[in-house]
């Protein structure tokens, strides 16, 4: 900071910042805070800003319908396999793309851009035609297999980022010192994309578990929910009656999200706009 | 911003290998997105309504689907609806996230590091979780929006929120850009840090007044983040379909509050006339596409710079 900022235009931006906080937690506050109210507290026409004497009673019905399991279930189950595959599947191929130059490359790479581009909105009709024909409608597969390609795009740019990171000399070095070139690959860079691989399998876990719209058109079977299915039916259901369990349920499903978020977030922001930041 | 994308291209000699591990990521690709689009053209032009769901084979329509789309007023009407909402979203995100970050530079640090975590919250939660505490946030009957406006003097007692398409779509973009804020102020922040100071300096030393300053330096350096940004911005609004779907069963007409999204999704899933849907989804991808391009290019100059 060379420049002091002017002391009125300091305290204009501290007030928005203020008012821009409260904008943006209140929500997030409020879920938390009527997850622990009980009916009649949620019910009065005056609303409990803290919760004083809250208890947990929200969470214990939640987690006492079978529903609510039988979808975290699902969810573990298609969230899982999507997270193995897609980390397999993009960690071989942005080898291939950042440590070698071959015909097709800059197609590949043009491809994936356009790809993580399609809304799955104008894709899903067909989606569900094809998983109607090979048989694999409610099925954890099913779901996983649309998963995998919604999330490789991102998965494959990323961690190619990570594997140029990490200088080819190194490798070079061990090869000098005797290694093959597979030896060197897994002795020396394999270890450095750790965190690389960690970052984009919460990112995959991230995208999974929140995933609502292909999940809807995939998994048309009350048993075959996934959570954040079973929470939009959860408030359909008890319409207007019952704030308190789903706001139970928008936490519970919200609290790995956030904290896996966190982790990751700094790694993530850079990799849909670093080619713009440069300029 | 150094993504460190190493120059030396180090196996020149020709292999298969490069080849063979990209195998699996084109198939999955190609099983799960590539075949359904092509299956999708094809759908498109076939008449593909609840007889063939049981059983009786497709019949080739030509452009019969198309046609029937480009005639229907209601089509033309959600297109409408579509991009107005996905504008005014976009707008309205950039503008406030654009706002946040440059007064960012200027708060107190304790105050910009409570807004950064504040953002980072509402950047995390779920997309269903953040819906679903909006429409109790919005809730007719004891909903603490209804209470607090109540509270400042206006007539909100029992004011039901997704009943009007006009309010419906207010209530709808409150949510979006809430969602979408935050992104865009994290982003633009970090360009604005790699904005030179000393241009900044020199201009000041010139004359140059807050706002000059602002017009003429800042926001042209930084004009390439804020084009991508503003561009997914509009990609992302366009295809908007989950928060219209919850809102739209938690009350207000799916007819005036349908979008793109979940026109598809009713005409095809909810009504089976796929062939139709095809064709509305087929219009949305083209349209997708064609907005995609300049971002395309804005990533792979950082790639060709490699």
């Amino acid at each position: 900071m060379a420049r002091p900022t002017p002391r009125p235009l300091r305290l204009t931006a501290n007030i928005l910042g203020v008012a821009a906080f409260l904008l943006a937690v209140f929500p997030v506050y409020w879920m938390v805070n009527s997850s622990f109210l009980d009916r009649r507290e949620i019910r009065n026409p005056v609303p409990t800003w803290v919760p004083f004497g809250g208890s947990l009673d929200n969470y214990k019905t939640v987690f006492e319908t079978d529903q609510f399991l039988n979808a975290l279930k699902i969810s573990l189950m298609v969230t899982g396999l999507t997270i193995l595959v897609s980390l397999a599947f993009a960690f071989i191929a942005s080898v291939a793309v950042s440590r070698f130059r071959f015909r097709g490359r800059t197609t590949f790479i043009v491809a994936l851009l356009v790809i993580q581009m399609i809304p799955v909105e104008g894709l899903f009709i067909s989606q569900y035609k094809m998983l109607e024909t090979m048989d694999l409608l409610n099925t954890v597969v099913g779901l996983s297999i649309v998963y995998v390609a919604a999330v490789l795009p991102f998965t494959i740019w990323t961690l190619r980022g990570f594997v140029s990171g990490v200088p080819y000399e190194l490798e070079e070095a061990a090869m000098m010192d005797g290694c093959s070139r597979t030896q060197a690959f897994f002795r020396v860079t394999f270890p450095l994309l750790a965190p690389g691989l960690v970052a984009t399998g919460v990112f995959g876990f991230i995208q999974a578990w929140n995933e609502f719209t292909l999940a809807l058109v995939v998994m048309t079977r009350e048993d075959h929910r996934t959570l954040p299915l079973w929470l939009t039916t959860f408030s359909d259901v008890n319409r207007g009656t019952d704030w308190g369990g789903i706001m139970a349920g928008s936490t519970l499903i919200a609290i790995p999200v956030v904290i896996f978020f966190l982790i990751v977030q700094g790694r993530m922001v850079g990799g849909l706009t670093s080619g713009a930041v440069k300029g | 911003m150094t993504t460190a994308d190493h120059g030396s291209a180090p196996q020149a000699r020709r292999t298969p290998l490069p080849y063979v591990l990209i195998v699996p990521a084109v198939v999955a690709l190609g099983l799960a997105l590539g075949y359904p689009l092509v299956r999708q053209v094809i759908l498109s032009f076939q008449e593909f309504g609840l007889r063939q769901q049981f059983g009786n084979p497709p019949e080739w329509v030509g452009f019969e689907n198309y046609r029937d789309l480009v005639t229907d007023p209601y089509l033309w009407k959600v297109t409408l609806r579509s991009v107005v909402f996905c504008l005014v979203n976009a707008a309205a995100t950039m503008v406030m996230g654009v706002a946040l970050a440059l007064l960012m530079q200027h708060m107190s640090k304790p105050i910009r590091i409570l807004v950064q975590s504040g953002l980072l919250l509402a950047w995390a939660m779920p997309v269903v979780a953040a819906l679903t505490v909006w429409e109790w946030l919005f809730d007719t009957q004891y909903g603490v929006i209804n209470y607090l406006l109540t509270k400042l003097g206006f007539d909100f007692i029992g004011h039901p929120w997704l009943l009007q398409p006009l309010s419906f779509f207010f209530v709808a973009t409150v949510i979006v850009v809430w969602m979408s804020v935050p992104f865009v102020a994290f982003t633009v922040y970090a360009a604005l840090t790699q904005v030179p100071e000393d241009l900044i300096e020199a201009a000041e030393i010139d004359g140059a007044s807050p706002f000059q300053r602002l017009r003429n330096i800042v926001l042209p350096s930084i004009r390439p983040v804020l084009l991508v940004v503003g561009l997914l911005q509009v990609i992302w609004d366009l295809r908007v379909f989950t928060q219209i779907y919850v809102l739209q069963k938690a009350g207000g007409s799916t007819r005036d509050t349908n979008l793109l999204g979940t026109l598809i999704y009713r005409l095809g899933i909810g009504s089976g006339n796929f062939g139709m849907a095809a064709a509305v989804a087929m219009f949305m991808l083209v349209l997708t596409v064609t907005l995609t391009a300049p971002y395309v290019r804005a990533m792979l100059r950082q790639e060709g710079e490699s």
